[in-house]
């Protein structure tokens, strides 16, 4: 496999994923406090380089599953931000045509195969996708991105157990960002690191720095390569962190502070865009006038996706029952 | 036409829809072995796409989806009581998935669900749930109650692009009737009338069509004709055949061996008394079972399903008035 160290094109990919997944979030949140975004929203600010990473080791045939937390996760495989947007204002140029909204972006023609707002409840249909690869012949893999709540789910077990034993490509990818909604991890799982678990699965388990977006790329470049070689599926543990709340707006109602000063301010310090930024400039690989261009490209996307979303229809009442069925039937 | 079992039926259209579908397989809890009666020796044909699965009903129920999502068309055979411990991958995922994702993906799953009840089983295995499915929009619901009917409506469900709950009564496994040769497909949202009559309608769900039918032969000696009506598929429902049926007879009974509250004898009932009102010449009868668990003691456990006394009553109550 050819080494990726300080691959320009790859690097300022990355770069300009993680800075559209930040400016996209950072958007949202403002659309929140107008109130023109309605609804639940939980942003991904902090985490972006576990998707971009592990995206970027994909092919765009290649799968994805997300969660509740899943603006990040369609940017990181390529999804069309307009679109993504447009689907936050549940307008019909959305995605899902504003039927899914905030927790549930997909696009099949690009191997996001959705996401769910149940937490673990899309590990087992990424392992049925797998399966189709393996009975289909293709080599094509999934990765399933959850977080560490959900690795106390029995599903997430279930699909673990049945990925090992069928050899699936599968890439469990685990964002530990430490605290499901209030909880921290080490309440909550019996084991030290997430990617413990794997044992229990016979499968390869890896801890990567979730901040360092060329870690993460390496690391699930090498699991994809065993998943498309057959070799089965693999756990990798991103370590990172959720700069903001569990979703926007609950800092009014969370009374029990369970997050230190001392300890936001570690991880703030560790900002992934931060740290990819200085690791371009300081191996030479790019300048700050070009991180700067990227960085003011990225705010112009992302105004015109808002710009986009905006400008977008609501759907009309006809399309209320529109996609129920395939094979459609009365619905009273 | 050859005469064989219901569960011969079902797995004469399994085959035959796998032989023209590679995408079509099947996988369940040691179905290979052929534990429901319906799969055992399929694996020597079909090989790698007949798959036993660990006991991990969230799993490979979450997995179904998954696949079809990519292109397959899975099966998945399970107990139906062991559905509870797949409830969130049956309805966040299979039944919700296309709607909320806008339509952009079409999930071909047939899960069929073996029913057991008045064969001591005791409540843990005795759960005829379909109503609750009924209640959870984006499933197709099928209850076949002949071995043509079962052979018919499994091939079309194989071929429909939906999920589709599938739900075999484990009464009517050995029961023998004639099966149309060649590719015979059932449609879904048509109601069979099983019986002719002019007095009483009684619209039956799975067990209780033979019952009723059954019924319907001691009433025919008393004077009273019974009409059976069958309506095969629960979603879609086929109201016009029940409704013009009650315009006919003027009385209706409802025969389902499910839970009585919100059950689809409710639900038919309720919709007749809505659409079906100035047609009616006496009240509506629910038949169906006592909203009490399965008791194990063979004693008891025949006092909480439908049976052909108790429809009958309900007939004759209902001729009645």
């Amino acid at each position: 496999m050819a080494d990726a160290t300080g691959d320009k094109e790859l690097y300022m990919r990355m770069l300009r994923r993680m800075m559209t997944i930040r400016r996209f979030d950072e958007t949202v949140k403002d659309l929140v406090q107008s109130a023109e975004l309605v609804g639940m929203a939980h942003v991904y600010i902090g985490e972006e380089a576990v998707a971009v990473g592990a995206c970027a080791a994909l092919r765009d045939d290649d799968y994805i599953t997300g969660n509740h937390r899943s603006h990040g996760h369609p940017i990181a495989k390529g999804g069309d931000v307009r679109r993504a947007m447009a689907e936050l204002l549940g307008k019909s140029t959305g995605f899902c045509k504003g039927k899914g909204g905030s927790m549930h972006l997909a696009d099949f023609s690009i191997g996001i195969l959705g996401e769910s707002g149940i937490v673990a409840s899309a590990l087992p249909v990424a392992v049925g996708a797998a399966l189709a690869s393996k009975m289909q012949g293709n080599d094509r893999v999934v990765i399933p991105f959850f977080g560490d709540g959900a690795s106390n789910q029995g599903a997430c077990h279930e699909a673990m157990n049945l990925a090992a034993i069928w050899k699936l490509p599968v890439i469990f990818l685990c964002e530990n960002n430490q605290y499901a909604v209030t909880t921290h991890f080490s309440e909550s799982v019996a084991v030290e690191n997430i990617s413990d678990r794997s044992v229990a699965y016979n499968m390869p388990g890896v801890m990567v720095d979730g901040q360092d977006v060329v870690a993460m790329y390496e690391a699930v470049r090498e699991a994809v390569a065993r998943a498309r070689a057959g070799e089965g599926p693999s756990l990798i543990e991103a370590r990172t962190y959720r700069f903001e709340d569990h979703s926007e707006g609950l800092n009014r109602i969370i009374r029990d502070p369970y997050r230190t000063d001392e300890e936001l301010e570690y991880w703030m310090q560790r900002d992934p865009i931060k740290l990819h930024e200085k690791t371009l400039i300081e191996q030479g690989i790019a300048t700050q006038e070009e991180v700067d261009q990227v960085g003011a490209e990225v705010a112009v996307a992302i105004e015109e996706a808002l710009q986009f979303a905006r400008d977008s229809p609501y759907p009309e009442p006809e399309d209320l029952l529109t996609d129920m069925y395939a094979d459609m039937i009365p619905i009273s | 036409m050859a005469v064989i079992t219901f569960s011969d039926a079902l797995n004469q259209a399994i085959k035959e829809e796998m032989r023209s579908d590679e995408t079509v397989f099947i996988m369940g809890e040691s179905i290979r072995g052929g534990i429901y009666g319906v799969t055992g020796g399929l694996s020597q044909e079909f090989g790698d796409r007949v798959i036993d699965t660990p006991l991990s009903e969230c799993g490979f129920m979450g997995a179904a989806v998954g696949a079809a999502a990519v292109g397959m068309r899975p099966i998945v055979q399970s107990l139906a009581s062991f559905a509870w411990v797949a409830m969130d991958q049956l309805v966040s995922q299979a039944a919700k998935m296309r709607y909320m994702f806008g339509g952009q993906v079409d999930l071909p799953i047939v899960y069929r669900w073996s029913l057991l009840y008045g064969n001591n089983s005791a409540a843990h295995h005795t759960d005829r749930h379909y109503p609750m499915f009924m209640n959870m929009p984006g499933l197709k619901i099928v209850i076949p109650t002949t071995p043509a009917d079962a052979k018919g409506l499994l091939k079309t469900a194989i071929r429909t692009n939906d999920p589709v709950m599938f739900f075999e009564d484990n009464s009517l496994a050995g029961t023998r009737g004639e099966v149309p040769d060649g590719d015979h497909a059932v449609p879904f949202g048509v109601a069979d009338v099983k019986r002719e009559g002019s007095d009483v309608t009684v619209v039956a769900l799975a067990g209780m069509v033979r019952r009723a039918l059954s019924a319907a032969e001691t009433l025919e000696e008393e004077g009273i004709s019974v009409e059976v009506v069958d309506p095969r598929t629960i979603v879609p429902l086929d109201k016009e055949t029940i409704l013009k049926s009650v315009e006919k007879t003027g009385r209706l009974v409802v025969a389902d061996p499910a839970h009585k509250s919100c059950s689809v004898a409710s639900e038919i009932s309720a919709m007749v008394a809505q659409e079906g009102f100035w047609t009616l010449q006496a009240p509506i009868q629910r038949v169906a079972s006592l909203d009490c668990h399965f008791p194990f003691s063979p004693a008891l456990e025949k006092l909480v399903f439908p049976n052909e006394e108790k429809i009958a009553d309900a007939a004759r109550a209902a001729v009645a008035a």
